[in-house]
């Protein structure tokens, strides 16, 4: 067994070099190198880590826009129909209006063409009354011959018209 | 291989051997040549090294490459924190370095080089080796154990729920059970590393020996063999994964002892 027998030969160089070998792959590789390794895998992991968080915070910040959006819009309609609901209430207050204004027209209208009638009848009554009371005068005259005087006829005129 | 006269010795893959004219090398009297062992973990940590280079690139968008050694870097920072917690986050480069030395000597050390003429060599079933890895996870939790917690580092021998009248007899059989740790953590290594490659070597020389005695050998023993051979290299390219994970597992557990007692 080369590991005893010559032991004793060999020991010295073996942990000498050894140590030499060691020493460079604790300090070089080790301590240089493997650090480098897992600082590369720490920022790989950290970026990985922002990015996920920054894609979290894209989709909340598109949330909260969606939300205001929509609030905005709920704001934009309601506006919209108290505008239309206004509108229509004016629309129906002044169809209301002109109609009142038409009405009135169409009243005044009527009792003055009333007024008309009312003056037109009264002169025709007028009319007839001296005509009946000068028809009478000339029936009585023709009749017995007696001159009848004109106001006397014109009340037994208007005493019959009016029994 | 030594194939002397047709036979395979089946020790002579962990002989160590100078490299280069490299004898002579030394250190206050200490003979360090640069071996064919020195040489396999010079290749390891190349290796190692490119691929945890071809990982760098840093990439958003990983490649298979990046994802490869990141795959490795997250799977001992999972082990840490599943073990100790935040507090393991600092032991990542020791932890990883360990992990990826066994793992990569291992493999390196069963590629069939020998196709080519190249004897492979596996530092890791040498207990010189492992016995080095082993001291220093055992020296790192006692320097944490002892710098975070003080003296109050030895209430680890005393268990939650030990019986009163047992305080005498399970402080030392903690003590005994912490301190075989390193030896246990070497020789698990050591032997599963040695066992694996001792026993395709046995079964190699089955293989040579019985084609050489004839067809009839060849057949009924040689052939059911080199099955049993390939069968065995799938188990030990799992062995060597999984000593890997256990070394880097039972220091992280250790550590964790270290850093929150129990």
């Amino acid at each position: 067994m080369p590991q005893i027998s010559q032991l004793a030969a060999t020991y010295a160089s073996q942990i000498f070099w050894m140590l030499v070998f060691f020493g460079f792959i604790f300090f070089v590789i080790g301590r240089g190198m493997v650090p480098k390794v897992m600082a590369t895998v720490d920022a790989r992991d950290k970026q990985i880590a922002d990015d996920l968080a920054a894609a979290e915070a894209a989709r909340k910040a598109a949330d909260e826009q969606e939300e205001a959006w929509r609030v905005q819009s709920n704001a934009q309609r309601s506006e919209a129909q108290a505008l239309i609901a206004k509108a229509k209430a004016d629309a129906a207050a002044a169809s209301e209006n002109s109609l009142a204004k038409a009405n009135a027209k169409i009243d005044a209208r009527l009792s003055e063409a009333d007024a008309r009638i009312a003056v037109a009848r009264s002169d025709a009554l007028k009319e007839i009354e001296a005509v009946a009371s000068e028809a009478a005068g000339d029936i009585v005259a023709r009749l017995t011959g007696a001159s009848v005087d004109a106001k006397a006829a014109s009340a037994a005129v208007k005493e019959a018209l009016n029994a | 291989m030594a194939a002397e006269q047709g036979k395979v010795d089946p020790m002579h893959q962990f002989s160590i051997e100078p490299l280069f004219g490299t004898d002579h090398w030394s250190i206050a009297g200490y003979s360090i040549p640069f071996t064919n062992s020195a040489l396999w973990m010079a290749i390891t940590t190349v290796a190692l090294a490119l691929f945890v280079m071809g990982g760098m690139k840093r990439q958003l968008v990983p490649g298979r490459w990046q994802m490869a050694v990141e795959g490795f870097t997250g799977f001992i920072d999972n082990l840490l924190a599943a073990n100790i917690g935040p507090a393991g986050k600092k032991y990542v480069p020791y932890i990883f370095s360990v992990f990826m030395f066994i793992l990569f000597a291992n493999l390196l050390g069963l590629l069939p080089l020998m196709l080519v003429g190249v004897h492979p060599f596996t530092p890791t079933s040498h207990f010189t080796v492992t016995g080095v890895l082993a001291i220093m996870s055992f020296s790192i939790v006692l320097i944490v154990g002892f710098w975070r917690h003080g003296l109050h580092f030895f209430s680890l021998f005393v268990p939650h729920g030990t019986p009163w009248w047992l305080l005498w007899l399970i402080p030392f059989i903690e003590l005994i059970s912490f301190l075989v740790r390193p030896f246990s953590l070497a020789l698990r290594l050591f032997v599963a590393m040695m066992a694996g490659h001792v026993l395709l070597e046995v079964l190699s020389s089955f293989v040579i020996s019985s084609a050489n005695s004839g067809l009839l050998w060849g057949t009924v023993v040689g052939l059911p063999s080199f099955i049993l051979m390939i069968a065995i290299c799938a188990l030990e390219l799992l062995v060597a994964g999984i000593q890997a994970y256990v070394f880097a597992l039972l220091t992280s557990l250790y550590l964790n002892d270290a850093e929150n007692l129990h």
